[in-house]
């Protein structure tokens, strides 16, 4: 039953991800030339709409559908970690066009290339883990 | 019903990707794409290179049936609810892109010069879709989380280090295409 939720929520997710056009390469060029407000508009209104939810479920003490209490996990302090990963990302953001919710949306769209972008992701992300001891966090 | 074969706007796209959070968290789940690129390592086999691997991927169950409807609903959106895919961004825009070789700016989804199967074939777009994939991948990891962990999740609940990563992303974003892109595409 809860497998069908996720999957319902990752629909709902796939839908808005291509209808809002947040996974078109374009948008986010043009998000990073600052030529329109629409990228920012989303981001914008979903993040003040998040902070009014989050406070409301903490000050309200509200449970989950399933009674539980529900926990918000605070990021370990750090500034480098964050300011060099978030750069690197970034990079591959504008390059690739793509982060890493829209590019799963893409498969189902019919846009084969963005296995490559994938694939190279998962690459990435274990080359990260081989030298994560290595590096400033 | 038109409304929803058309583009959405920002004020309905928006409050979507919020109520997705909400729906999340009252899952009891926190939304985070990125952390599925982990799970695929460690399903892969990953953990008997490096430690940061060694997870009970199963846990993480839930999160990788949120990608499979992240695609479906791609597949959705895509094929019933899009008549026209081309995406309406502003005439600088397509004018920048057109100096810039992409001659489907302001035509399609994705560029085509890019993102068309054929593209695989020419060496230089297929280093962009890698070195691209690449560094979104490292780097989320490097940084605790993607656009959704951070700009999203992390933001919502005042987290200062996401709003640091957010702000790296954005250097990153803008180094690109600011710097870089008129050296790659020139």
């Amino acid at each position: 039953m809860r497998t069908v939720v996720y999957l319902f929520i990752g629909i709902l997710f796939g839908i808005t991800m291509f209808k809002s056009e947040a996974a078109s390469w374009f948008r986010i060029y043009e998000m990073f030339k600052f030529d329109a407000f629409h990228m920012y508009g989303i981001i914008g209104s979903a993040l003040v709409i998040g902070v009014i939810t989050i406070q409301l479920i903490k000050k309200f003490d509200i449970k989950s559908f399933y009674g539980e209490t529900i926990h918000f996990y605070p990021k370990t302090r750090s500034v480098s970690r964050y300011l060099i990963g978030g750069i690197i990302f970034g990079l591959g953001w504008a390059l690739a066009g793509a982060c890493p919710g829209p590019m799963f949306t893409l498969i189902g769209a019919g846009f084969m290339p963005i296995l490559i972008v994938i694939a190279a992701a998962i690459l990435g992300t274990f080359l990260y883990g081989l030298l994560k001891d290595k590096l400033p966090h | 019903m038109n409304w929803i074969y058309s583009p959405w706007p920002w004020y309905v796209s928006g409050p979507m990707i919020a109520f997705v959070m909400f729906l999340l968290l009252m899952v009891g789940k926190n939304f985070g794409m990125s952390s599925n690129l982990r799970t695929m390592c460690a399903i892969c086999g990953a953990g008997t290179k490096a430690d940061f691997f060694k997870l009970d991927w199963r846990a993480q169950k839930w999160n990788l049936t949120v990608v499979i409807g992240a695609i479906i609903g791609g597949f959705i959106a895509a094929n019933f609810m899009t008549p026209d895919a081309a995406v309406a961004i502003t005439p600088e825009t397509v004018s920048d892109l057109q100096k810039l070789g992409f001659n489907s700016a302001g035509k399609a989804y994705l560029p085509t010069e890019l993102f068309e199967t054929s593209a695989l074939l020419d060496f230089k777009s297929l280093a962009i879709l890698i070195i691209g994939g690449l560094l979104v991948g490292f780097g989320a990891r490097y940084a605790g989380g993607c656009t959704s962990g951070h700009a999203i999740s992390g933001l919502s609940n005042l987290q200062l280090p996401s709003l640091i990563a957010v702000i790296g992303f954005f250097i990153g974003g803008l180094v690109m295409i600011h710097l870089l892109y008129p050296l790659i595409f020139a």
